[in-house]
């Protein structure tokens, strides 16, 4: 892989002095030791600690915001309430109130994604979320919990999921199928929308990155790169939301099957 | 120039496989303008579907992102 | 030529890449475990510290905050209460004084007019018998003059009789001259 990307960055070196390495920034290395050391499953790497500092935001900003208790609440604390009572009324509204119960559940993936997604951002920093393996086991998280969901609360009756009744009965096998599909389907969309939107925009900025090298359009890069990071702002809460909100949505096709 | 006819397919791949990305943008402005005339024809129901909005972008972004993943499976992955 | 050897290699890497991860770090299925390890390791805090520390305090703080506005409404509402019976009273108060203040004028306003009444029935009185008491004076004066004139007027006509040789009886001439001068 080190060599086929060399082959392509000597491509466009040779050509206009580029030099590109948009996926570089995605690497796991250990963070102690050489770059080329073995990653084991134990091994301290930056995905640890971008995950570290991600766990360390989220309870500063929750326990150590909201230390006081304050009736009239300090920043920090009101920010903490703010996103609180936003996951609250999400699950409440998309999934139904008697959702409430995967209230925490929900609000821890939706802090780690807006978190981890908020730090990848940052210069140097390296984005957990855009590595499929990450947003693999998240949606796969949800997938579970809501198939188990669903049948511990309705039994056989989750299955009317891809049985639509209101259809034409010649067309329901077919419809199942598709049903069916879809919905398996659904944690691969799930998690690639999410790890494929920030490696997109991590992968873009870089190559804008590779641009400003180049002095005559290097304003030109960089305030191609001031837009797009304007974007990712946007996109970085906009995937957390949307991946939270699907979330809801799947908990509430499995707690209310019939369509 | 170097390469063969493999890593020539792999780009005019990845190239026609980020069409994509312009299609799903098309798809992720009709969901918006759609919900914009939506929206201006009945501003009080707007507040209330903005979950919905978002939900329509992001299965219509979904499409455009796996397509720009296939180019990047072309370019560095196959 | 060096990319024909370079492919062959790439093609052989590629079988291997299938397996180790390919040219996209996300595709590096070394490093797969190492991440989802991190990540549940990193979900089970987000999710213990989340459920157990921060939500049940700030669902907490919300719970008391929402008492405390109530409690403050109804506080605030009670105050409200206090305040329009407070303004009640003072209107009540107000229109009290304010009619007392009334029967006060009415009252010093009866007692000047009977005051007054009496000064004027007084005034009018004394302004009466003065008149008539004037009266009696001019028809006393008047009278006087009267008898005066006639008085005078005998006299002259005495006078003049005498001076003119005539004699004539006294009280002749006084029932003349009375006669004329009544006429």
């Amino acid at each position: 892989m080190v060599r086929k990307t060399l082959v392509a960055t000597e491509a466009h070196g040779e050509e206009g002095g580029l030099v590109f390495h948009p996926l570089d920034q995605f690497i796991v290395k250990p963070l102690f030791g050489e770059a080329g050391d073995a990653v084991h499953w134990y091994t301290i790497t930056n995905v640890t600690l971008w995950m570290a500092l991600a766990v360390i935001a989220i309870v500063a900003l929750f326990v150590f915001g909201s230390r006081g208790r304050a009736i009239v609440p300090t920043r920090t604390q009101s920010i903490g309430e703010i996103l609180y009572g936003f996951t609250y009324k999400m699950v409440e509204d998309v999934a139904g109130k008697d959702a409430v119960k995967f209230f925490p559940y929900i609000m821890t993936l939706f802090m780690f994604i807006l978190f981890a997604n908020y730090l990848g951002l940052l210069p140097m920093s390296f984005a957990t979320t855009s590595h499929i393996a990450v947003t693999a086991v998240l949606a796969l998280a949800v997938f579970l919990t809501v198939t188990i969901v669903g049948f511990v609360k309705n039994g056989a009756k989750f299955l009317g999921l891809f049985w639509v009744s209101s259809a034409p009965l010649a067309l329901r096998p077919i419809l199942a199928i598709i049903e069916l599909i879809s919905y398996f389907v659904r944690p691969v969309s799930h998690s690639i929308r999410l790890g494929g939107n920030i490696m997109a925009g991590h992968a873009v900025m870089k190559v804008f990155a590779g641009f400003a090298a180049v002095a005559a359009i290097s304003p030109f890069a960089v305030v191609s790169i001031t837009a797009i990071y304007g974007l990712e702002v946007l996109v970085a809460g906009v995937q957390a939301y949307v991946f939270t909100i699907l979330t809801c949505v799947y908990l509430h096709d499995a707690l209310h099957p019939s369509h | 120039m170097e390469g063969d006819i493999a890593q020539l397919g792999q780009f005019i791949g990845a190239g026609l496989a980020g069409i994509g990305s312009g299609a799903a943008a098309i798809g992720v402005g009709h969901v918006a303008g759609n919900f914009l005339a939506g929206a201006l024809r009945n501003p009080s129901a707007a507040g209330g579907q903005t979950a919905t909005l978002f939900i329509g972008i992001a299965f219509a972004e979904a499409l455009g992102i796996f397509s720009f993943l296939v180019a990047l499976l072309l370019m560095f992955a196959v | 030529m060096a990319t024909e050897t370079e492919n062959g290699v790439a093609d052989a890497a590629h079988g291997a890449a299938e397996a180790s991860g390919a040219g996209m770090p996300q595709l590096e299925f070394s490093t797969f475990g190492n991440q989802i390890f991190w990540l549940v390791v990193a979900l089970v805090i987000i999710f213990f510290v989340l459920s157990k520390i921060a939500l049940p305090r700030i669902a907490g703080v919300l719970a008391e905050r929402q008492g405390t506005i109530t409690n403050d409404l109804a506080a605030a509402e009670e105050l409200k209460q206090k305040a329009v019976d407070a303004e009640e009273a003072y209107k009540k108060a107000l229109a009290d004084a304010r009619a007392e203040a009334n029967k006060i004028v009415a009252d010093a306003k009866a007692e000047i007019q009977s005051d007054l009444d009496a000064a004027q029935a007084k005034a009018d009185a004394e302004i009466a018998a003065k008149t008539a008491e004037s009266e009696k004076a001019i028809s006393e004066i008047r009278a006087g003059a009267l008898e005066s004139a006639t008085e005078v007027a005998k006299d002259t006509t005495k006078e003049i009789l005498a001076a003119m040789g005539f004699s004539a009886d006294a009280k002749t001439v006084d029932a003349a001259v009375s006669e004329r001068i009544k006429g």
